[in-house]
């Protein structure tokens, strides 16, 4: 086997794993209960797998021209993913799509209250399946045992 | 020829994977949901075309990649920051302001 035939099967195999990582994702994406954990899922292929693909296409191609493309796309992926998956989960956390019980310690919830935010309460009707499913989410005796975030909800919920 | 059977076999998880990920795009139940699986849509893409120019052994969709990395990043950032909230429980400043995301007073305020 030549030099040039190993680093083929060495890209290979990295690409080959990049795309086993992508389908993990995809099953995480449709087994997971809620925005966070999907979160958690989704974000494997999105630094590490694209991480390894981008290896595995340098290492495969060895050409120097593809080079810089490559580790451009590694940087700006790496520099661009962290900041996507913050807005994503401060926007879930925002308006009330976590899962309380999941949740052992709340101290984003304290700082909050703390700082004078409320859990406001909307005036919709709960006939969609979105609201519907955040009913079924929210615990509201939990709500309850935090003093000063049940400042705006309602207990008959 | 090793070769050739992991890369199509990648191709092929791909596909599966991309399948998958579509479903969860149409079911929900929320946006941010959705925001997430078109997230993982574009970084199959981007897996896929790397796969594509191996297998091929060309350089042609490597500025592909590149743009279709950085337009998932537009693309979910505008959808969680102005999308996200629509009218649920949501946590409000201090001020009481009405529906919430109505730019830099809502950003600054949720900074302190």
């Amino acid at each position: 086997m030549s030099l040039s035939e190993v680093a083929d099967l060495i890209g290979a195999v990295l690409i080959f794993l990049g795309c086993f990582l992508c389908f993990s994702a995809a099953v995480g994406l449709v087994r997971f209960p809620d925005v966070l954990t999907r979160m958690h899922a989704a974000t494997k292929p999105q630094t590490l797998g694209l991480l390894v693909i981008v290896i595995g296409v340098a290492v495969s191609l060895r050409e120097p021209v593809a080079l810089g493309m490559l580790f451009l796309i590694a940087v700006l992926q790496l520099l661009t993913a962290p900041v996507a998956a913050h807005m994503v989960a401060r926007a879930a956390y925002r308006s009330n799509q976590v899962e309380n019980g999941a949740i052992v310690t709340d101290e984003l919830a304290e700082d909050l209250a703390r700082a004078g935010f409320s859990l406001q309460e909307s005036g919709r009707s709960d006939d969609d399946e979105q609201d519907q499913r955040l009913a079924d989410h929210l615990d509201p005796g939990d709500l309850d045992a935090e003093e000063g975030r049940a400042a705006g909800t309602d207990p008959a919920r | 020829m090793i070769v050739t059977v992991l890369l199509v076999l990648g191709a092929a998880m791909l596909a599966v994977a991309a399948v998958l990920t579509v479903y969860r795009m149409s079911k929900g139940p929320t946006i941010l949901d959705r925001v997430i699986a078109a997230d993982v849509v574009l970084a199959i893409v981007v897996a896929g075309l790397a796969t594509e120019a191996v297998y091929h052994r060309h350089l042609t969709t490597l500025p592909i990649m590149l743009v279709v990395s950085l337009v998932a990043f537009a693309g979910s950032l505008s959808m969680a920051r102005f999308f996200a909230e629509q009218d649920r429980n949501t946590w409000l400043p201090p001020e009481g302001e009405a529906n919430g995301e109505s730019g830099p007073t809502r950003s600054s305020a949720g900074e302190s």
